[in-house]
């Protein structure tokens, strides 16, 4: 079997290690497919949707999806923009993101996205459902108002003895996440920091850490999430 | 032909926006030139004296007077502008939106440490508080939508210029921010 698969992608040619799913594929070769459920290192799980592509003609999760060989990925046209839009304003209205008072704000991924597919506002009503937030903890706060259940800090927040920090309760519209408090209050300053980095919006925020940077030196307030992988492209 | 005419307002909001709009600085001078207002605390202009051709709206709609000056201005406004995150999406007083409006009110009057008199205000003069804060788009149509908390000046202009001027907006990434 041969070690490279050729693909493309919205009819640029890329190519791919066998086992590789898309957006990592995509990644190397220069292009940006949004993900806010996938991060690097974990297994993907297809939670958010955010990363649906064409293969072939049918909707697929980039990140669950691996590369085959000559495979014709649809990417940046105009109804899966369209899609990923939708997707993102559904998120938005979902949550009480508040994005003025959030410590996250300029370095979330979700409020970087709409800015990266120009959403001046929701086309859906906002639902205020109530949420609760959780500041029991000592080091971190769970800001369930911001959670958009991708499932990341349950799948990469492990005590050194592999049991998992975070989980959900309950299912459908009534979901929450929630914090082990026996796990929780062993938590030590770096797994605080990764569990923050690794939410993709502002649900896990380290205590005492908030707004450290100024607006102008935060994460997406110049550049739009997704240019650090197209420059490669240029670079190539 | 007639400059066109322009008024804004400040509902729930905490007049942050309309400091936006003071912050295109030198570029009032253009505005003035360009358009003309009427409502607005930025002349004083208490009520519509003629048809409107731009309504900016700041803040959100927290009590019955927001809705009715919301109304007033969704008449009287050929095209509607929301402007800021209060007016977008309630913004900060839409954090009270998952409590109940019986307990803010026994906060704020009868709870607060810092309240003499503890009664709850209930003359007829005063506004309804609403049961929740609505954003402007849940109480009338609205047609363009400038987020920020406030909007970056540069937002606000480049935003009035093209649809004075029927040109294409352009929105520099750096310009367009929820925060």
């Amino acid at each position: 079997m041969s070690d490279t698969l050729t693909f493309t992608i919205d009819g640029k040619e890329c190519t791919a290690r066998p086992g590789q799913n898309i957006v990592d594929a995509a990644k190397e070769n220069g292009v940006y497919i949004p993900i806010l459920c996938h991060f690097e290192g974990l297994t993907p799980a297809g939670t958010c949707r955010i990363c649906t592509v064409k293969v072939n003609g049918k909707c697929m999760a980039a990140c669950t999806t691996e590369v085959a060989e000559g495979m014709a990925v649809e990417n940046e046209t105009p109804e899966i923009n369209d899609m990923r839009k939708v997707i993102l304003e559904m998120l938005l209205v979902e949550g009480n993101h508040f994005c003025p008072a959030c410590e996250k704000s300029g370095d979330c991924e979700l409020q970087a996205m709409a800015y990266r597919y120009k959403i001046m506002a929701p086309r859906f009503k906002f639902t205020f459902k109530p949420r609760k937030l959780d500041a029991s903890n000592s080091k971190l706060i769970l800001e369930r108002n911001r959670c958009i259940f991708c499932k990341r800090c349950i799948r990469g927040v492990l005590t050194e003895d592999g049991k998992h920090v975070f989980a959900f309760t309950k299912r459908g519209s009534e979901i929450d996440i929630n914090i082990d408090k026996e796990l929780a209050a062993k938590i030590t300053d770096e797994m605080a920091q990764e569990a923050m980095d690794m939410c993709p919006v502002g649900s896990i925020i380290r205590k005492e850490q908030g707004f450290a940077k100024p607006i102008g030196a935060r994460k997406y307030d110049s550049k739009p999430i997704g240019s650090d992988v197209e420059s490669k492209a240029v670079n190539k | 032909m007639s400059k066109p005419i322009v008024a804004t307002t400040s509902l729930a909001g905490c007049f942050g926006c309309h400091m936006s709009i003071l912050d295109i600085d030198e570029r009032i001078l253009d505005l003035i030139e360009l358009v003309e207002f009427n409502k607005s605390p930025i002349d004083d202009i208490k009520t519509f004296t003629k048809q409107c051709d731009i309504g900016l709206i700041e803040g959100g709609c927290c009590n019955s007077e927001n809705v009715h000056v919301l109304r007033d201005f969704r008449k009287n406004c050929n095209i509607l502008i929301a402007v800021g995150e209060c007016a977008l999406m309630g913004g900060l007083p839409a954090m009270r939106n998952g409590i109940p409006v019986k307990e803010c009110l026994e906060e704020a009057y009868l709870n607060s440490p810092t309240v003499d008199d503890k009664i709850i205000p209930n003359d007829s003069e005063l506004p309804m508080i609403l049961d929740r804060v609505y954003p402007c788009q849940d109480i009338v149509k609205i047609d363009y939508y400038l987020p920020g908390c406030p909007p970056r000046a540069d937002l606000i202009w480049n935003a009035l210029v093209a649809l004075i001027k029927g040109e294409e907006m352009v929105l520099p990434y750096e310009v367009v921010k929820f925060d």
